[in-house]
């Protein structure tokens, strides 16, 4: 076991993949040379060529398509988006062209691409860089999006989707990059996607979180364990498929939810839990199912962001009014 | 037209003309079938067999790898889809090897004919075609990507992305422009401010030529040389092959709203399939005989597609959530 970063946990998946599976190539935007703006490839030129990872002008609906074309040869295509604001600029070619490659061929062709690329707030930075964006590729059939919480998920996940015949968006927020490290193991393994993991089990009340509302959920359900509330917390890993079991067992249990999520709050991941929820337990329900989200509006500028982004209070305030209803 | 020092026998210039004739009497054929109810839409080759058929012989297939655009009957069937399976797809049926009668009409793939599914986006199939040429590259295949897309086309951001990849990596992908003078309803002044898309190959770095897309034998020439050059490892080559569309864009509109029809009259007396016919008879490679067997042998086979075709099952509602996710 060693102790990794996010970061760390990517770069060894990416590895570990590389080195099984000669069809794995590795490409974007200043991923070769310079192991990518956040260093999640890097040294993986060095150790294993130009032709397995390596740079492309910049041009994102150029670095999908090319995807695609390798992908149709029987590559397992790995392609970074510098950053998943950009995303705009290949939306045609994830959910116009490879989500329904296998569709539109008549089942006669696999696109096994795993679409890697950062986003995320609290890091401060500027316009475009940070958007929760997921909630957009979640709408896509065809696609699986996968949404890491923590180093050791985010190796045996991405290993997980790199072998998936299925285009899957994995994103990776910034904010946990660097910001703690767990054991992870040296050797590989892997998650199966599509499967929620309960990362505390608790009676009172269940939150739902991904990417880094896990962090702030845990913190949450730490502050009302002082006041005597067991909070049950589910890391969904994978937003799409969405793991509904996992979640409608929760709450049957538990009888009170939260939902989580750092995106903007009309038409996400959180309404859609939320939806579910109440169509398969509400009978079971003491309190309504509340949210936890970010305001609609544009991702805040980053003097304001720490007013803007959800945190562990904002999680405790809710689940009080879900518990005290 | 100069058949002489084309490299091609009398037999591979009948088979050329065999060929552009079953685009063309499958296309009209497609247009009967509208017109009388039995497919829903028809998007149209005629006009641009000459330039589809003399580029796709410049291939080999079951080597090469093409990504068709939605006009490609005469590029489609030279590269071995058969009638039966043309006449399938523009019914939409289950047994339709493109997609299972999944796709919009035209939109050609086949796995074991080595051709990728396009979308209907134009232009979205340059990248693909260039990863497919990187792949290739890296597998070190002795093979070249084709891909083709009409002159409209070519104003996507797709298209320069494509291209600048494929120059930068010297890839073995030949682009193919089909500049019909139309996209849909604008005309060629509308679209490009450059006296040839061709022209545009200069911006990559790369070899670009125009040439009488009427012309199968120049086409065929042209294509032949850049395939040439992409397995020497000279990279990418840009072709644009100059015709006229000889229907309105699809079964969809009226183009005499947009055109005049002595526009079209006069760009009919030029039509690639007329002239090829006329020069084949000329130097009496073609004969009165040989083309009636050809007429008569295309007419039974479009028949019995037909036939099959329509009798043949549409794809059942219970496959509905096939093909979304591995299975």
């Amino acid at each position: 076991m060693a102790q990794m970063t996010m970061i760390q946990a990517i770069t060894d998946a990416l590895r570990v993949e590389l080195k099984n599976d000669e069809n794995v190539v590795l490409f974007g935007e200043d991923v070769g040379k310079n192991g990518g703006v956040f260093r999640a490839t890097e040294g993986l030129q060095d150790e294993f060529g130009e032709d397995r990872v390596f740079d492309t002008p910049l041009a994102e609906s150029g670095i999908g398509g090319l995807a695609i074309g390798l992908a149709t040869q029987g590559f397992r295509p790995v392609p970074e988006i510098q950053f998943f604001g950009f995303v705009y600029e290949v939306m045609d070619s994830i959910s116009g062209q490879m989500a329904r490659m296998r569709y539109r061929s008549g089942n006669t062709v696999n696109m096994p691409i795993t679409l890697r690329s950062p986003f995320g707030g609290g890091v401060h930075t500027p316009e475009m860089h940070a958007d929760s964006l997921e909630g957009l590729m979640a709408q896509q059939p065809g696609l699986k999006v996968v949404i890491p919480s923590n180093p050791y998920d985010a190796k045996g996940l991405l290993i997980s989707a790199i072998r998936d015949n299925d285009p899957v968006i994995y994103l990776e927020h910034m904010k946990l990059y660097r910001s703690f490290r767990d054991e992870v193991p040296e050797e590989e393994y892997t998650i199966e996607l599509g499967k929620a993991n309960v990362k505390r089990e608790g009676a009172d009340i269940t939150f739902i979180a991904y990417g880094a509302m896990v962090q702030a959920s845990l913190k949450a359900a730490e502050e009302l364990e002082k006041d005597g509330v067991s909070a049950e917390v589910i890391d969904l890993r994978t937003i799409a498929p969405l793991d509904v079991e996992t979640i409608v067992e929760s709450v049957k249990k538990t009888g009170r939810c939260v939902v989580v999520q750092e995106a903007q709050r009309v038409a996400g991941i959180a309404s859609q839990i939320v939806a579910e929820i109440q169509e398969r337990a509400i009978l079971h329900l003491e309190a309504p199912v509340l949210r936890v989200t970010a305001p609609d509006t544009i991702f805040s500028f980053p003097q304001a962001e720490d007013v803007w982004l959800p945190n562990h209070k904002d999680i405790v305030k809710k689940a009080n009014e879900a518990l005290n209803y | 037209m100069t058949l002489k020092d084309s490299g091609l026998s009398n037999d591979q210039l009948l088979d050329m003309f065999y060929y552009m004739l079953l685009s063309r009497r499958s296309d009209e054929r497609m247009w009967l079938l509208n017109r009388s109810g039995k497919i829903p839409f028809v998007v149209s080759c005629q006009g641009q067999e000459a330039m589809q058929v003399g580029s796709s012989f410049a291939l080999h297939k079951g080597v090469d790898y093409t990504a068709p655009y939605y006009r490609d009957v005469g590029v489609v069937l030279t590269m071995g889809m058969t009638v039966k399976e043309l006449f399938l797809q523009a019914f939409a049926k289950a047994e339709d090897p493109n997609s299972g009668g999944r796709q919009m009409p035209g939109h050609f793939g086949h796995r074991r004919l080595n051709m990728l599914s396009g979308s209907s986006p134009v232009t979205t199939q340059v990248p693909h075609a260039v990863g497919i040429a990187l792949a290739l590259k890296m597998k070190q295949e002795e093979a070249v990507s084709f891909v083709t897309l009409g002159e409209g086309s070519s104003n996507q951001g797709d298209f320069h992305e494509g291209l600048n990849f494929a120059s930068v990596h010297d890839l073995p992908v030949i682009v193919m422009v089909e500049n019909n003078q139309y996209a849909i309803s604008c005309g060629i002044e509308q679209q490009v401010n450059c006296k040839h898309i061709s022209d545009r190959a200069i911006g990559y770095g790369i070899h670009g030529e125009t040439v009488d897309g009427n012309d199968p034998v120049a086409v065929y020439q042209a294509i032949s040389n850049a395939r040439k050059r992409a397995l020497a490892g000279m990279g990418p080559t840009l072709i644009e092959a100059v015709a006229y569309r000889l229907t309105p864009h699809s079964s969809d509109d009226n183009d005499l709203t947009y055109r005049t029809k002595e526009e079209v009259d006069l760009a009919k007396e030029k039509d690639g399939l007329i002239i090829f016919k006329r020069t084949l008879k000329d130097q009496g490679i073609l004969t009165a005989d040989i083309e009636q067997a050809y007429e008569a042998k295309i007419k039974a086979l479009i028949d019995e597609a037909t036939t099959y075709a329509d009798e043949a099952p549409y794809a059942d509602v219970s496959t509905l959530f096939d093909g979304v996710y591995h299975q």
